[in-house]
């Protein structure tokens, strides 16, 4: 049984490759077979991110206009034997492909994988109706910040209006000094203004930069990051894993002296 | 530092939380910058028949109230009225 998921926000900048490449390798990780598709024509990304841009041949869009057989166009990730990435094109724009062209793909690649992971375009034009168009669930992503919020809300109602089966929420770069000293929303908050599942909470990491420098997912490092998307992971799986409890990060003498300073 | 924040009312958490629920209502209503504008022009042209109001000056927007229920959207009108015309009173 074959799950196509689209990594989605409304918002540019919030994570949505990062978290697209971090799913997939992460699900790859725990033994299923997954094909990362990017969607974004015209401003790639994902293969960058996954440090496999040295070996596109054939792109999506190759495969679309019936340049290609899909298989020559998946890149395998030597890395992770059961992970593929489908590129996009760079010279290319949104309309070189049509939502039900992506259906048809899609509904072709379900025969060979469990997950078919979507990295959306950012904004709700052509590019996002062609990321939806053969999804089951979406994963939306956002930032505590009023902007990426707000953009989330309006990509939730376009996806209710789509009927997709099941969307669920994913809060990224959480800084817990602001959020110790009131100055950012933390994730009950966004999960009170958004009223959608919450799938996991990831912190604002350092390690993301630099792992993403040298082109590989640090899904299941031993990293604030990393342990965030693991769980993640296990929980589209179906585990029951409760969402990171950063002030646990709080040394002794930090919990203490934040006693007497309330006091 | 700490102990002025503990004091202070409102973090800028709460700024951001708040003024995103009441963005989020008018958002969520599908109360486009178009549709709100042919709402304003109809109820000027409603309201013109019975009294001179300042056009001008005509504000509508959609803000929370509270209710029984919580807090709910209301749609808010502001219209100056600039003279009363009599000439209802005689018809």
């Amino acid at each position: 049984m074959c799950e196509v998921i689209v990594v989605t926000s409304g918002k540019g900048g919030v994570g949505k490759t990062t978290t697209s490449a971090n799913i997939g390798t992460g699900l790859s990780e725990l033994d299923k077979r997954v094909v990362m598709i990017d969607t974004d024509i015209g401003l790639r990304n994902l293969d960058v991110v996954m440090g496999l841009e040295n070996r596109i041949v054939y792109n999506l869009v190759d495969v679309v206009e019936g340049n290609c057989r899909i298989k020559q166009a998946l890149i395998r990730d030597k890395r992770h034997p059961l992970l593929y990435l489908m590129p996009s094109a760079q010279t290319r724009d949104k309309s070189a492909v049509k939502p039900e062209q992506m259906k048809k793909l899609i509904a072709e690649l379900r025969q060979e994988f469990d997950y078919i992971i979507l990295d959306c375009p950012a904004g709700i034009e052509q590019g996002f109706k062609n990321a939806i168009a053969g999804a089951d669930r979406a994963i939306i992503v956002t930032t505590p910040e009023v902007s990426a919020i707000r953009d989330a809300d309006r990509i939730i109602g376009l996806l209710e209006a789509n009927e997709i089966g099941r969307m669920d929420l994913i809060v990224n770069r959480l800084r817990i000094d602001m959020i110790r000293k009131g100055d950012m929303m933390n994730v009950d908050d966004v999960v009170e203004i958004l009223s959608i599942p919450l799938l996991g909470a990831v912190p604002d990491d350092e390690n993301v930069v630099i792992t993403t420098n040298q082109g590989e997912p640090l899904v299941g490092d031993r990293t604030p990051a990393g342990r965030a998307y693991e769980n993640i992971c296990r929980r589209i799986l179906g585990e029951e894993i409760p969402i990171m409890e950063f002030e646990s990060n709080e040394t002794m003498w930090q919990k203490l002296s934040g006693i007497f300073k309330r006091a | 530092m700490n102990i002025m924040r503990f004091f202070r009312r409102k973090t800028s958490k709460d700024v951001a939380k708040d003024r995103l629920k009441l963005l989020l209502i008018s958002d969520r209503a599908n109360c486009t910058p178009e549709v709100m504008e042919m709402i304003k022009n109809d109820l000027i042209k409603v309201i013109s028949k019975y009294m001179e109001i300042d056009v001008q000056g005509v504000d509508v927007e959609i803000l929370k109230t509270k209710t029984e229920n919580g807090k709910t959207p209301a749609l808010y009108a502001s219209i100056p009225i600039l003279n009363l015309k009599n000439t209802f009173g005689n018809s």
